[in-house]
């Protein structure tokens, strides 16, 4: 095995140990800082995949947007002062996990026995494998075959952007 | 070291496929425990995140198979702009339900009409 597998290894390392502090810790806030460093390992993962464009969208959306929103989230809906209302209490315990383990567990079996290797277009693109930066390729198809999402994608934004600071100023009385 | 040597030599030599999947079914897993076991509102969402992203590994993962197209690459890149969207607009209405009901617990909003 060689070093970049070790880094790769790491990366997947770290997302997966970030994600169970998330469910072990019942800490609000330490789980958003749990969930930086799943979005950091998943990015370093989006960077083995050959995915440089997605990768760096990822640092910056999920990272400098989603977490820093979150954050203020957990900010406003949380009495700081009095500490036990950043605790989160967990129910169901049993029943998820079990429910979860037999998910892994069929999920894995299901990669395990679908052999995508042995897939026709997955050979013939490790036979050519040239792969270049992924950026002007993204450029193109957003201006070409991909215009008509990338349209509706830009009204979806706006609409959301404009309903999220309608909804917050919203006044209401109990 | 060149970095699309660095790209060639750990896509299409070192790292299987399957390896990929298994991190992200492991991070979808994790985030279907989280969003069903937790109270609190914001850890939920949070678990939300973590399933888009696990499916945005599976698509990548795939995606490095098919450079001349990059539909996997695409889709990825829509389901992040969702996803924000997604984020924004129930951090508004977390924050609504909390100044009427007090609380971030999901347990205790239990009354549609006020």
């Amino acid at each position: 095995m060689s070093f970049t597998a070790y880094i790769f290894y790491f990366f997947a390392f770290m997302t997966i140990v970030s994600a169970i502090f998330i469910l072990t810790t019942r800490n609000v806030l330490y789980a958003a800082f749990a969930l930086l460093g799943t979005f950091l390992g998943v990015s370093a993962l989006y960077v083995f995949a050959g995915a440089d464009f997605l990768a760096m969208a990822q640092i910056m959306i999920y990272i400098g947007g989603v977490l820093i929103l979150i954050l203020f989230g957990i900010m406003l809906t949380n009495r700081i002062a009095e500490h036990q209302y950043l605790v989160s209490s967990s129910r169901n315990s049993f029943f998820a996990v079990t429910g979860g383990v037999t998910l892994f567990g069929v999920l894995i079996i299901a990669i395990l026995k679908a052999n995508f290797t042995s897939l026709l277009w997955i050979q013939e693109a490790q036979k050519k494998a040239s792969v270049n930066s992924t950026m002007e390729k993204i450029g193109e198809n957003l201006m070409t075959d991909f215009v008509f999402p990338f349209e509706v994608a830009a009204v979806i934004l706006m609409a959301a952007l404009m309903g999220a600071a309608f909804i917050a100023s919203q006044v209401v009385k109990k | 070291m060149n970095f699309k040597l660095f790209i060639y030599n750990s896509t299409f030599n070192m790292i299987p496929l399957e390896h990929f999947l298994f991190v992200a079914a492991a991070l979808f897993t994790l985030g279907v425990v989280i969003v069903i076991t937790k109270r609190n509102v914001i850890v939920v969402l949070m678990g939300i995140e973590l399933i888009l992203n696990a499916a945005n590994i599976n698509l990548v993962a795939f995606s490095q198979y098919d450079s001349a197209l990059m539909r996997g690459n695409m889709f990825a890149l829509f389901v992040i702009v969702i996803a924000a969207a997604e984020a924004a607009v129930a951090l508004a209405i977390i924050l609504q339900v909390y100044h009427y009901f007090k609380t971030a617990n999901i347990d205790e909003i239990n009354e549609l009409k006020g």
